[in-house]
């Protein structure tokens, strides 16, 4: 602490003014910190006191959640099923998409064109995701239900589609511009080569701009994971482990959203969904950090 | 030469491919647009903007949760915008590259990361329960500023970065303090950038559900919130409590269609303001 108060202080050339200024600039910044701490321990405080009625075995590996029920039954391994199968789906569906519309705006189109995909990328990437849930409750899910004659559309597939039209403008837009930072003479070395254009960006421009790629992928996947309104309103709500794509699912933010507003502060099925916050946070966290660290290694590199 | 061929075509074909992805993707969101319009215009009017839902939110318009949506916008930019831009201005002009200053940059980061449902569970444990304001408007707001938080950190960041070092030096050079080249210097210079991306943010707070579901939304209120302390409707929520639980599904599904374009209306927007302002500012930086 005293080294950090030295430099503030050696900013500040114009006396007490700029001082006072400095720290309390400082002093603001650190509000970031102090919300992911208290976003931390408040989880943790709420959600760990679950473990004094259910042990960590039934929570992770029981599939019965019947919360409701006396004693409730809080087994979440459907619901952690529930939000692997949808996440896995999605990107699935959507990475590959991504990857491919990435490489239209960065490599293939002229700049006014790019330009254009890009200001359209961005803004949906502002599209609230009630909109996506709403789209697969009214379109889709009607729509599955009579192509594929199955008893309902609201499923684990209807959500996973949505989940991946979600993700795709996060990984494209966030993908271009690792391929639009691959510097423009390598890929006039390889033409100079005579290398064709898919040739340079197989062999050139992709491994060159890998690392911003998979940093884009994973916090496409981390969106994935922690979207609410759309499996909330299109995958159906059973808590099963799903064994078909027709199957209807109950991820653990869905769980959340559902089930919050009804619950008793302070009761066990309160604390339990502070433990399903608590596993999804810990997961978001972690691919973040880890899409960080890729980032960092690679601009190094 | 056959190979030489081969690998032209091949080159084309991948080209074409691309080029489809591309198209394909424009004729969905075209699709999906035109099928929300072809549903949502008929219910659009003066009257649907005017008017509070009635009659078990079956009739009447979109008047309550529209104004409860911008009163969460103006709680939650109050306190994100001050905070945000400060911190902005840290990163920007104060920060060295200490661990304090890495740690603070790995927790915007990591915030921007955190599910928007976790937001709410933060916001329904601290300021609805433990700080006691209750499910209102204070504490909706509150949670959303929360989650906005990043977003007006990273875009006051840039903006600042984007104010030439040259100007600096200049007021320097005549004396300033760093306090007084921050304040007429940076500050104007950075402002109608920043505004944009204040601009974005908004766009984000106000399509939000999940936070607020539990921190102040309310199923149905009768009135447009008068206090801090009250809850209030908001659009987002209206439209999900309206799909999902309406007792006349044939009945809201009008409104239903009319009050997601007025959301998108909303959204899309003010972000296309801000995402068109800051593709100019880009372009004319020379990237």
């Amino acid at each position: 602490m005293s080294a950090l108060t030295k430099t503030a202080e050696a900013e500040a050339f114009g006396g007490k003014g700029d001082r006072i200024m400095s720290r309390a600039v400082l002093c603001v910044a650190a509000t970031g910190i102090v919300i992911l701490i208290f976003i931390l321990g408040f989880l943790v405080a709420n959600g760990l006191p679950v473990l004094r009625s259910v042990s960590l075995r039934e929570l992770f590996f029981s599939a019965e959640w019947y919360p409701a029920e006396e004693p409730p039954a809080l087994g979440m391994a459907a619901l952690i099923a529930g939000t692997l199968a949808a996440t896995l789906l999605s990107s699935v569906i959507a990475i590959p998409a991504a990857l491919a519309l990435a490489l239209f705006t960065a490599e293939i189109a002229p700049s006014r064109l790019r330009n254009f995909f890009k200001v359209m990328l961005e803004m949906l990437g502002f599209l609230p995701s009630i909109v996506l849930g709403f789209i697969g409750m009214m379109l889709v899910a009607p729509w599955m239900q009579d192509s594929l004659n199955i008893a309902s559309g609201l499923n684990l597939l209807n959500a996973s589609l949505l989940l991946g039209f979600l993700i795709i403008p996060v990984v494209a837009s966030l993908s271009d511009e690792a391929l639009a930072a691959v510097p423009r003479e390598l890929r006039d070395a390889s033409y100079a080569l005579g290398a064709t254009r898919i040739e340079t960006i197989q062999k050139v421009v992709v491994p060159g701009a890998l690392p911003g790629i998979i940093a884009s992928v994973l916090l496409g996947v981390m969106r994935a994971l922690g979207e609410t309104m759309v499996v909330l309103m299109a995958a159906g709500g059973a808590a099963i482990i799903p064994t078909l794509l027709t199957e209807p699912v109950r991820p653990l933010t869905s769980t959340i959203a559902a089930e919050m507003g009804e619950t008793p502060v302070g009761s066990v099925h309160y604390h339990a969904l502070f433990f399903a916050g608590l596993i999804l946070l810990v997961m978001t966290l972690m691919i973040n950090l880890a899409s960080l660290y890729i980032e960092k290694r690679g601009v190094r590199r | 030469m056959n190979r030489t061929l081969l690998r032209k075509t091949y080159d084309r074909l991948m080209t074409l491919v691309f080029c489809l992805f591309a198209l394909l993707l424009t004729a969905v969101i075209g699709a999906v647009a035109a099928y929300l319009i072809k549903n949502g215009a008929s219910a659009l009017s003066w009257e649907f903007l005017t008017e509070a839902p009635r009659d078990g939110m079956l009739a009447g318009g979109i008047l309550t949760p529209l104004v409860g949506t911008m009163q969460l916008v103006l709680v939650s930019m109050g306190v994100a915008l001050p905070v945000g831009i400060m911190t902005g201005l840290y990163f920007a002009e104060y920060a060295r590259d200490t661990w304090l200053v890495r740690l603070m940059r790995i927790s915007i980061r990591s915030l921007a990361g955190v599910p928007s449902v976790i937001f709410g569970l933060f916001g329904l444990s601290l300021f609805v329960v433990f700080m006691r304001f209750g499910s209102c408007l204070l504490s909706a707001g509150l949670t959303l500023a929360c989650l906005s938080l990043p977003l007006v950190v990273t875009v006051a960041e840039q903006a600042f970065l984007a104010v030439p070092q040259d100007y600096r030096d200049a007021s320097y050079a005549l004396g300033a303090t760093k306090y007084q080249t921050i304040i007429k210097v940076v500050l104007p210079s950075a402002a109608s950038t920043i505004i944009t991306g204040a601009i974005l943010a908004v766009g984000r707070v106000a399509g939000e559900t999940a936070p607020i579901m539990f921190t102040g939304a309310a199923y149905f209120a009768p009135d447009i919130a008068k206090s801090l302390f009250s809850q209030v409707m908001a659009l987002p929520y209206h439209i999900y409590v309206l799909a999902t639980s309406a007792t006349d599904p044939e009945a809201a599904a009008p409104i239903e269609y009319g009050a997601i374009l007025v959301l998108i209306g909303l959204v899309m927007g003010t972000s296309a303001v801000g995402v068109i302002a800051r593709a100019r500012l880009a372009e004319r930086n020379g990237r």
